[in-house]
């Protein structure tokens, strides 16, 4: 049995029948990690020491017999944007090197009341900015299914460790498909919950309008154990919603999905799309339709607005959420001395951010500025509301929408490295997702020469256990997402 | 031209610490910077950690609302926050959370008297909430480091600020000073602010502008910033209405910029720089969800609205009947109302002959000795005795001011202190009688001399009297009694 492997339904089984220990579930991945991540370099931090004095922590608790939860004794890691007590916090950025927090985000003191174990911090496009893992200032992430592809981005980190075995969960954050992009690319499953489910305190922003934690799990059942821990009002974040958490698992049992109407969203399968992707998708429609579902055609009208949208909302919040970066109190700070304020700010900030930071932040400067500011944030604003209506009025007649994550499968390192604008164009159908205010799974649903293939199921805001159970019956009934790569 | 050929316009920001145990935006407690060790009330939310996320203070939203209401303002019923964005070390996250779309209060007015005896009402354009910088020290080359270096105090970072804009509706320096004393006495009078200048509470911005009297345009303005006294408020206005009229007979144009306040050298000095060139490139805070204020809320901060300054005074003097400076005197600070009215309702007779009591003699005991009200060791009840003794006859009016002093000094009971020290007044004709009779046989060349034509020694007689009886006397009864002993001896 490999015990990385593993998903954490089964794995916390045994460790609740004492098959297993958290310490030797730990220490496996502990191993995989040592064994496979040279090649693949998921990981920014290992946190060896800490993880495996967590284990035993754990190992005392499922002795003693409680208090248990689902994730107790479970290794997991996460996008290095969580800030983390005493582990290292850079969000893959040069600015942010040597950056210790002294807080918990709100989602890691979640897990760790739950009982998880937290391995080390995941690598990720710089400030979550990219969508290949390629803009991470330290290393490129590979793709564990083919080392000469990108895992996707952001949280390329993330995905590509829970797919090869170093952590049997990670959390991801997800601003335009920074999950649901790198899942599909590395077949796995993903879950973008629905903005203010999770709460944000802790995570290093990159959009506050847009920016939700979720997680990145082997199967959906996994993916509602997890949100099932992260999710809920926070006070410390008044963006959180106090809708009552409910129990996800519970409504995830069947492999039927009679009266569930599902959405066939036409511009999501506009041209561009790779072939063997709608393929794939199409055929996991028509399986979908075999287990009861009631399938039709919808439009989503401003779906071709979204990238428009959403890039400068995100380049306006962006600049300005990166502002505290400055080299006074943390982080990079540039020289060690003897120069004034202002040429401090631009020597730190100026070697402290990558090519692509930088242009966002130019980018979002100029369109806040004066005489600017109505023409591109305010009217991407008044455009984002059309683009949730969209969403509401689709919602009124389907529970769900099925659509490609993205339109190829994993590309190649390097190939569009400097060409930002397509590079922007690989979250054409994830994107919408965050500005539009709803949720989104995103679920293996084959491959196309050899890599995975992914399909997003999107549901109304606060609709997660809507789409975990119609991913949970897809997953019943198919076997994509128990294909592992590197399996010996 | 002379300078009244021109008309004065000036419009006030003034910036007011809000007073809550609390930052605005985290649990940190709002510390005496002035006291408190350097960054011991810092948490990752004020401090600007990243990930860190703000979260409303309610007591300085209610408190924001209850100037609001004060200032006859409409409390609007979604009110918004705003990222003013700029680099600054004291500023952590490269942001000031404020207001800008949507402040919490706009559109009203308070009515102010100016020193003339007029009465002018000034415009409030909008109140908004934002929160504190933190503060630099700069030290310049030479010390203990070497090179010149700056240390920050993160201590005020994200104290809670209310800004009060006013609409340009002041016409002299008289009536932006008054404006102001008036807004700082609603806010003491509100609780939200201590009113201490010293400690930076309180801060002015001065927008001022001329036109020729008679037109309506306005002209341009420049804007005074961080004006941190009264003093410097009205010496920097003087200034500037000064400079700017020289200009315009110079036949040159005023330039809109941006002034500092030189307080050493009296002059404003621009601070016109590509440093304040500033774009705030304002946009919504997309961490905190634009606040609801529904009518049930304003409603119960309404109830909690103190009775204010003006309706305070109007009362002093219709209901009690004080003189109008007493009132005046008594309304300025809202403690010192509280001590009258207790010490009036203890009385039950005329409030009046009490207020001057406290405005005169007790007022004066505390000026010299330094001493806060609240360390006064007179009771109003034990004030108002001594004023009834004083009806009563029982004391001398002389006699009452040293009671008071004793009060003053010990807490003890006026009427002990005259039992103690045998100060009951000599109001016994018989007793009078002999005195004066021993102090006029005592001094006969004064006698001669009073008869002889200078009357203005009945003065010095009656003061004979006094000293014999150290002060006690009832000065009416002695005054008689010498006019007629004097007047016999003439005859
Ligand atoms: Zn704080």
């Amino acid at each position: 049995m490999d015990l990385h492997a593993l998903t954490i339904r089964k794995a916390s089984a045994l460790l609740r029948s004492g098959e297993i220990t958290s310490v030797a579930l730990t220490q496996a991945v502990l191993d995989r990690i040592a064994a496979v991540d040279p090649a693949i370099k998921a990981y920014v931090t290992v946190c060896e020491d800490a993880a495996l004095q967590e284990a035993t922590a754990a190992d005392a608790r499922l002795q003693r017999g409680g208090p248990l939860t689902p994730l107790t004794g479970i290794p997991y890691g996460v996008k290095d944007c969580l800030s983390t007590t005493g582990v290292r916090t850079t969000c893959s950025s040069r600015i942010l090197e040597n950056y210790v927090p002294r807080y918990d985000a709100t989602v890691i003191s979640r897990l760790r009341e739950a009982g998880a174990v937290l391995v080390g911090k995941q690598n990720m496009d710089e400030f979550g900015m990219g969508s290949s893992c390629e803009n991470s200032a330290f290393f490129a992430t590979r793709n564990p299914w083919a080392f000469d592809r990108v895992p996707g981005g952001s949280s390329g980190g993330s995905a590509a460790a829970v797919a090869s075995g170093m952590g049997l969960f990670a959390l991801g954050e997800d601003t335009g498909g920074s999950i649901r992009m790198p899942a599909s690319f590395c077949g796995v499953t993903g879950l973008k919950p629905t903005y203010g489910r999770v709460p944000r305190y802790g995570l290093l922003a990159l959009v506050s309008s847009f920016d939700s934690i979720g997680p990145l799990t082997h199967d959906a059942w996994d993916a509602a154990l997890v949100l099932g821990a992260i999710a809920g009002r926070d006070p410390r974040d008044s963006t959180s919603v106090g809708v009552p958490v409910p129990g996800y698992t519970s409504t995830m049992t069947g492999e039927r999905l009679d009266g569930v109407r599902l959405g066939v969203p036409i511009e999501y399968f506009a041209k561009g799309i790779d072939p063997a992707v709608e393929c794939a998708v199409r055929t996991a429609i028509t399986h979908l339709e075999a287990l009861g579902a009631e399938v039709r055609e919808v439009s989503l009208p401003h779906t071709e607005h979204a990238i428009s949208i959403y890039y400068l909302i995100l380049t306006a919040e962006a600049s300005s959420n990166l502002a505290r970066f400055d080299g006074v109190r943390f982080g990079l700070s540039e020289p060690p001395e003897g120069v004034d304020i202002v040429e401090r700010y631009l020597k730190t900030r100026g070697k402290g951010f990558g090519p692509e930071v930088k242009r966002r932040i130019m980018l979002g400067t100029f369109a806040l500025s004066a005489g600017y500011y109505d023409a591109y944030y305010l009217r991407a604003q008044r455009v984002r509301t059309l683009l949730r209506q969209d969403f509401a009025h689709a919602f009124e007649v389907v529970d769900a929408l099925i659509a490609p994550v993205s339109p190829t499968c994993a590309f190649k390192i390097g190939e569009k490295v400097d060409d930002p604008l397509q590079m922007y164009l690989s979250d054409i159908h994830v994107v919408a997702a965050n500005p539009g205010g709803v949720c989104s799974l995103a679920v293996p649903c084959g491959f196309a020469e050899g890599l995975p293939v992914g399909m997003q199921i999107i549901g109304p805001p606060m609709g997660e256990a809507g789409v975990l159970s119609v991913g949970a019956a897809y997953q019943a009934t198919t076997d994509w997402h128990t294909r592992r790569p590197m399996a010996e | 031209m002379a300078e009244t050929e021109y008309e004065i316009v000036i419009g006030m920001e003034i910036h007011a610490e809000l007073r809550t145990a609390s930052k605005m935006f985290c649990g940190c407690p709002v510390v005496d910077t002035t006291v408190a060790e350097p960054n011991t009330a810092v948490c990752p939310v004020c401090g600007g950690l990243p990930g860190a996320m703000p979260v409303v203070n309610k007591l300085a939203v209610e408190q924001a609302m209850l100037v609001g209401l004060a200032l006859n303002c409409q409390i609007n019923a979604s009110t918004s926050f705003a990222r003013k964005n700029y680099f600054y070390p004291d500023l952590p996250k490269g942001y000031q959370i404020s207001q800008y779309d949507d402040p919490i209060a706009t559109n009203g007015w308070i009515d102010v008297q100016t020193e003339d005896g007029g009465n002018v009402r000034i415009g409030i354009r909008r109140a908004h909430m934002e929160e504190d910088t933190a503060k630099s020290f700069h030290y310049s080359a030479g010390g203990a480091r070497g090179g010149a270096y700056t240390l920050i105090d993160f201590n005020r970072s994200g104290v809670p600020l209310l800004e009060i804009v006013s609409e340009p509706d002041m016409h002299s320096v008289a009536a932006a000073y008054a404006y102001g004393t008036k807004i700082r006495e609603i806010l003491r009078y509100l609780g939200v602010n201590s009113g201490d200048m010293e400690k930076g509470v309180l801060r002015f911005e001065a927008n001022v502008s001329i036109r020729p009297r008679g037109t309506e345009a306005l002209g341009t303005r420049t804007e005074i910033k961080n004006l941190n006294s009264f003093r410097a408020l009205v010496r920097a206005s003087e200034y500037e209405i000064a400079r700017q009229i020289e200009v315009v007979e110079a036949g040159g144009t005023v330039v809109q910029e941006t002034l500092g306040w030189d307080e050493a050298r009296g002059v404003t000095v621009s601070q016109r720089s590509k440093e304040h060139a500033h774009d705030y490139r304002y946009f919504p805070e997309p961490d905190l969800p634009p606040l609801t204020i529904d009518g049930a809320w304003i409603e119960e901060v309404r109830q909690a609205l103190p009775e204010l300054p003006d309706a305070k005074y109007a009362r002093f003097v219709g209901v009690y009947g004080l003189v109008e400076n007493d009132a005046r005197i008594l309304v300025e600070d809202q403690a010192l109302a509280s001590y009258f009215e207790a010490a009036a309702r203890s009385y039950g007779g005329n409030a009046a002959s009490v207020s001057k009591w406290i405005v005169g003699e007790l007022a004066y005991l505390m000026n010299r000795d330094g001493v806060a009200l609240e360390a006064v060791r007179v009771t109003p009840e034990s004030i108002a005795s001594l004023v009834k003794l004083v009806d009563a006859g029982t004391v001398s009016l002389s006699s009452a001011k040293d009671v008071l002093a004793t009060m003053f000094e010990t807490g003890r009971a006026p009427e002990v202190i005259v039992k103690d020290n045998g100060l009951v007044q000599i109001s016994d004709e018989e007793a009078l009688s002999q005195i004066a009779d021993q102090v006029l046989s005592d001094h006969p060349d004064e006698v001669v001399a009073f008869l002889g034509g200078r009357e203005s020694l009945l003065q010095w007689f009656m003061g004979q009297v006094m000293r014999a009886t150290r002060g006690r006397a009832q000065p009416q009864t002695v005054l008689g009694l010498l006019r007629g002993k004097l007047e016999a001896r003439r005859r």
